[in-house]
This record gives C-alpha cells, sequence and structure tokens, in this order.
C-alpha cells in the first residue's frame, strides 16, 4: 500500500538575495512497512526531504501526496493534525522536554490529539513499556541515559500509532554500543508492521535498512534495495 | 465546545507546570501586578469612602434647607464684585420675611463669627462660633449628647449661654462635664447649656457641627460686631424635600418685596442649597477619581508591560520547545492558549495578591476614612488582571504561534 508519493518536488529558499535550490528535483514512493534509509553528504538536500516527508514544510513545487491527500496545498494546521496523526518523529538530539518526565512527554502527543486523560496515560504507559523503559517512566530527561532519552523519543513516536516513525540520525548522539541497541529497536518496529524512514550519512546504519535512497545536489542519485540487510541481533530481551 | 475545554484545560496545566519550574521569575513578574491591582483597588476604596464622607456629610445639611445669603455659595455665574456689593441681610430683613413666609416650618437668622473657648487654661483656638436663634435646631439635623439648645427666651433676650459641638466639648472639658460650666469667649463668660452628640462628618472641614459652638444671635452683635457691619444668612427650612422649589419661589418673591426690588431690578441676594453643594462634590470627586484612577492605572500599565516582556523572553527561551511540541502536532491555537494562559495565570495570581493587599491596606486607610472593599471593585480587580494578562500576553503567545517548527528545533 502506498503511503507517500513524491513527484517532482522542489524547495527553494531565499538566503538574501540569492535563491538556494535545495531540492531539485525529486520523485519516490514509499510504501506500507518499508524500512527506508535516506543518505547523502551534507548539503545533498536530505534534511530539507526530511522536513517535507515530515509535513514540517511544503514543496516549493511539485506534489506531496500522503495517503491520498495533497499536503502541498495543506496550511499550518492542517500540517499540524497530519503530523500528530500520521508521522512519528525521532530525532538525533532527542527533543523532549526537559521538564517533564518521560510519561509526560509520551503523552504530549495524545494531548494535542485530545485523548482524554486516562486513556491517554494508560496509552504512554504502554509506549514506555514496549521500548523496554517500565521502570523509568516518572524519570525526567535530566536523569536518563542518552539510549534511554532516545527511547523515550520513539515511544513519543509510537504512541499514536502513526503512518510512519521518520527518524532523523537517530543514533547521531549516542555511542555505538547504545546506537546499536536503538537500532536493533527500529528493526523490532519494522517487523512488526510499521514504515520507517531513517535519515543518516553513516553507511553502516543505512545498512540497516530494506531500501537506501541515496540524495546528492537535491536530486536522488541512487533508489535501491538492500539485498544483504543488517539484522542487528534482538537484545531488547523485554520485547 | 468540548475540544476547546480540553484544549484550555491541557493550556493551563502546561503553564502551571512552566510556572513551576520558573517561580522566582514568575513571582518578580507578578509583582508588577499586585502593585498595580492593590493600587487601583485602594484607589477605587479611597474614592468612594471619600464620596461617601461628602455624601453624609451633606445630608447632615438636609435636603430641605435653603440658606438665603448675600453670597452665593457655588454660582459662579455672578461676578464676585457684584456679590460684594450687594446690599447686607439685615436682622430686619430677617424679621420682615418671617413675618411673610407661609410654606416653611422653620426660619432662622445665622452669623458666622470666629472666635477663641477657654476653660481655665484649656483653649480652642478659632472656633466657629454660630449666632443665631432657637429656631435654628428645627433647620438643622442636629442631636444632643446632652443638654439642650438654648430657648426662644434665652435668644431673643441675648442671653449668654452656648451649646457645644462635639469635640470642642472634649476639648475644653476632657471629663465631658461641660454642663452648666462657664467658658470664656473675648472675655465674655457664656453658660454651657447644651453638648452636641458627634456628627462625624469630617469632610466639611469648618462646616462640621462637632467644631462649631453656637450662641444667641444678639450676643454676636453685642460682643462681636455691630448691628449694621456684616451680612447674616437666613436658614428656612422646607416641611418636606418635594416642597423645595415652592418654598424656594416664595422665599424669592417675599425677599424680593422686603429688599424693596422693582420688577426690573435682579436679585440682591442668593439662595442657597444643599443641590449646589451636592454638584460641587461631584465634580470635585470626579477630577480626583480621574486622576487617582490614572495615575494608579499607569501602575498597572507598567506591570503590563513587565509581563509583557518576560512573557517574550519565556518564548524565546523555550523556542526549541515550542518547536517539539508543534513537530508533534500542537496546531497554533494550542501555542497561542499554552502562553496566554500563562500570562492570564501570573495576572489572575497577582490581582488575587494584590487584593489580599488591598483589603489589609484599606482596613488601615479605614481608621481614618471609613471605608471597605466593595464586592465590585473585587470584581473588577479580577476582571482587570485577566485581562491584563490576555493582552500584554498577547503579542507573544502569538509570536510563539506562529513560528516556524523547522527553525524553532534548529535553534539553540
Amino acid at each position: 500500500m502506498n503511503i507517500i508519493t513524491i513527484e517532482h518536488i522542489s524547495k527553494i529558499y531565499q538566503v538574501g538575495s540569492e535563491e538556494v535550490r535545495a531540492l531539485s528535483d525529486v520523485s519516490l514512493n514509499i510504501n506500507k512497512n518499508e524500512y527506508v534509509a535516506i543518505m547523502g553528504p551534507s548539503g545533498s538536500g536530505k534534511s530539507t526531504l526530511m522536513n517535507m516527508l515530515g509535513c514540517l514544510d511544503t514543496p516549493s513545487g511539485g506534489i506531496y501526496d500522503f495517503k491520498g491527500k495533497n499536503v502541498s496545498l495543506m496550511d499550518d494546521n492542517q500540517l499540524a493534525t497530519i503530523r500528530n496523526k500520521e508521522i512519528g518523529f525521532v530525532f538525533q538530539t532527542f527533543n523532549l522536554l526537559p521538564r517533564s518526565d518521560a510519561l509526560h512527554n509520551v503523552e504530549l502527543p495524545l494531548i494535542y490529539a485530545g485523548v482524554p486523560t486516562a486513556e491517554r496515560r494508560d496509552r504512554a504507559r504502554e509506549a514506555l513499556i514496549s521500548v523496554g523503559l517500565e521502570d523509568r517512566i516518572t524519570h525526567r530527561p535530566n536523569e536518563l541515559s542518552g539510549g534511554q532519552r532516545q527511547r523515550v523519543a520513539v515511544a513519543r513516536a509510537l504512541v499514536t500509532n502513526p503512518s510512519i516513525i521518520l527518524a532523523d540520525e537517530p543514533t547521531g548522539n549516542l555511542d555505538s554500543k547504545t546506537g546499536e541497541d536503538i537500532m536493533s529497536l527500529f528493526n523490532i518496529i519494522y517487523e512488526k508492521g510499521n514504515t520507517i524512514i531513517l535519515v543518516t550519512h553513516e553507511e553502516y546504519i543505512a545498512n540497516h535498512a530494506a531500501r537506501v535512497i541515496r540524495l546528492k545536489d537535491g536530486f536522488v542519485e541512487k533508489d535501491y534495495q538492500v539485498s544483504d540487510r543488517y539484522v542487528p541481533v534482538n537484545n531488547n530481551s523485554s520485547l | 465546545m468540548k475540544n476547546m475545554l480540553f484544549e484550555l484545560k491541557e493550556g493551563l496545566i502546561i503553564s502551571l507546570k512552566a510556572l513551576q519550574a520558573n517561580k522566582a521569575r514568575a513571582i518578580l513578574t507578578t509583582m508588577g501586578i499586585v502593585i498595580g491591582i492593590t493600587s487601583v483597588v485602594l484607589m477605587s476604596t479611597a474614592i468612594k469612602g471619600i464620596d461617601n464622607a461628602f455624601q453624609t456629610g451633606v445630608a447632615s445639611l438636609g435636603s430641605d434647607n435653603l440658606y438665603v445669603d448675600k453670597w452665593a455659595w457655588f454660582d459662579n455665574d455672578i461676578p464676585w464684585w457684584e456679590l460684594r456689593n450687594r446690599r447686607e441681610i439685615s436682622m430686619d430683613d430677617f424679621r420682615k420675611f418671617k413675618d411673610l413666609a407661609k410654606l416653611p416650618i422653620a426660619i432662622s437668622p445665622s452669623k458666622f463669627t470666629n472666635k477663641s473657648l477657654k476653660n481655665g487654661d484649656k483653649l480652642v483656638e478659632s472656633v466657629m462660633v454660630i449666632g443665631t436663634d432657637a429656631e435654628y435646631l428645627k433647620t438643622t439635623n442636629l442631636e444632643f449628647a446632652d443638654g439642650r439648645f438654648f430657648t426662644g427666651t434665652e435668644s431673643d433676650g441675648s442671653r449668654n449661654v452656648v451649646v457645644l459641638g462635639h469635640e470642642i466639648a472634649k476639648e475644653l472639658f476632657p471629663t465631658g462635664d461641660g454642663l452648666e460650666k462657664y467658658i470664656k469667649m473675648q472675655g465674655k463668660k457664656f453658660k454651657v447649656v447644651g453638648v452636641l452628640a458627634e456628627q462625624g462628618s469630617w469632610v466639611m472641614g469648618n462646616f462640621n457641627p462637632d467644631v462649631q459652638a453656637f450662641i444667641p444671635i444678639g450676643c454676636v452683635f453685642k460682643y462681636f460686631s455691630s448691628q449694621s457691619r456684616g451680612s447674616i444668612t437666613i436658614n428656612v427650612r422646607a416641611p418636606n424635600p418635594l416642597m423645595v422649589d415652592a418654598v424656594k419661589e416664595e422665599t424669592i418673591g417675599i425677599m424680593r418685596r422686603v429688599r424693596g426690588l422693582s420688577y426690573d431690578e435682579i436679585d440682591d441676594f442668593s439662595i442657597n442649597q444643599q443641590e449646589g453643594l451636592l454638584d460641587n462634590i461631584n465634580q470635585t470627586v470626579g477630577v480626583i477619581q480621574i486622576a487617582g484612577l490614572f495615575i494608579t492605572g499607569l501602575s498597572l500599565f507598567v506591570g503590563a508591560i513587565g509581563i509583557m516582556n518576560i512573557m517574550f523572553v519565556s518564548v524565546k527561551e523555550r523556542t526549541r520547545e515550542i518547536g517539539i511540541r508543534k513537530a508533534i502536532g500542537a496546531k497554533k491555537r494550542a501555542i497561542l492558549g499554552q502562553f496566554l494562559s500563562e500570562s492570564a495565570i501570573i495576572c489572575l495570581l497577582g490581582g488575587f495578591v494584590g487584593l489580599i493587599f488591598a483589603v489589609l491596606l484599606s482596613m488601615v486607610i479605614d481608621q481614618f476614612l471609613p471605608t471597605t472593599v466593595q464586592f465590585d471593585s473585587v470584581i473588577l480587580a479580577i476582571v482587570i488582571s485577566l485581562l491584563t494578562g490576555l493582552v500584554s500576553g498577547y503579542a507573544p503567545a502569538y509570536s510563539a504561534a506562529r513560528m516556524d517548527p523547522v527553525e524553532a528545533l534548529r535553534y539553540e
């Protein structure tokens, strides 16, 4: 099933009097239960593409179709709704609310979805348990390790049952052991039938994905299935 | 509707958490509003107290009284030199007037003089001494603590008797045993026949009976000024407030006759009444009100600017938080609501604390100006503080709501 269809989208930024073409002409499809890595050196447009895919920004030209809805024409509030219901973000810097505990951080998207308090708590707790943080529910981010913080972020991304999980360098701020744990978590999420888009510049991380899209100078350079995908050991024993 | 309540509730919870995390700053910011609300409430309370004092003071004059005088008390249309050039109103005029007037229930002359009163070594300087006759009592609402007013015989015979106002009696006879004792006024002995009960309308200044003394009008002429010098006032009391206009008409007619004015001459006397005083007082109180509320309003305004400033800082500081919230689906309205409710809470809190201060301080003020914080100023204070919060928080909240999530997330 087709979730995302992008046709000839471009993004042009105005920097002073100069026009910067971050994306020139990108077309791609992403189907349900795909595990896609978007790769490219800095300046290749992968951040811009991620912002497009995540409905944080709209393209300057072309068509972005998300589950049959034309995102290119949406206003800010409609975009917010799409992000809330359809997309789960995992960021490199975790982006948790520092003064709120893990539970509240995971609850947050449900608050904006209008889910009543009791149901929201239950779902957030479940999501935290599913990432192996059942004993860290009331901890604040500064009381958690980097890996634990990223797990909270993953729980927050999963709690709304989104159509896609969008992870931007999710292991960038973690040591390799912890990074591996998070990648293993993503693998489990993928195997449960979720769709994951991973933005990275590390070959080693991209190898976890089933499909790789390489960007260069605002174009898709390569788009291919990975034949020998690296499947990490499941060391998330609780799952 | 349900959705809005839900958003409001969530916004409030989020803002309370944010305030909790920044207690010191929230408290300092609130101080501006606390001071503003305290001063506004206190000022409106004090003004109400002043107004009440004036009103009761004026009411003690009696609304059905007319005062025929050479001078116009409040009418500023007639130039003062014309008033000065008017003929004096004499005791003769008073007697003729009294003979002819039918409607009034009481008519009495009065003449003011300023004297020092002495009881042995106790001295009260420059007391307003009112010379009048026995009927004066019927033109006022005076009440007695002790004794009586002087009788017709005493006033007609110009006997040396005196009735003391409450304050004067207290100064001259601290133990309260003044009745039947003698006091001295410019060397002349006067017997105290009565002491008035406390009237308490301090705003009337010298016109407060508490600081006055009353003697037969004949004594004023006999001892303190000659018959030919100085004009008297004729106090006229209508049977009831509804009759005041009729009595006024009659009074003007009779006075014109008494004064021998022909039809083409204008009145050479003025009919003064409480209404004129009321107009005057209402004007004065109105000016005090506007000036007072304007000045205290300024302090509230300064407080509001403080709130706006701190909210801008808060929005800037939490740019990343705003980015996170937007990324995971917060709509503009949700962010707007979050910051608006934050500033509203700060201001409401300030409003409540300010109210408490105002109530406490009004108890202090109450010691010398009877007043209490009215229920409507409580409501007003809460509404004003809420509005201040919403108005001063709007610009910062709006700037937060329209942030670009991509930019906000990138903010360090």
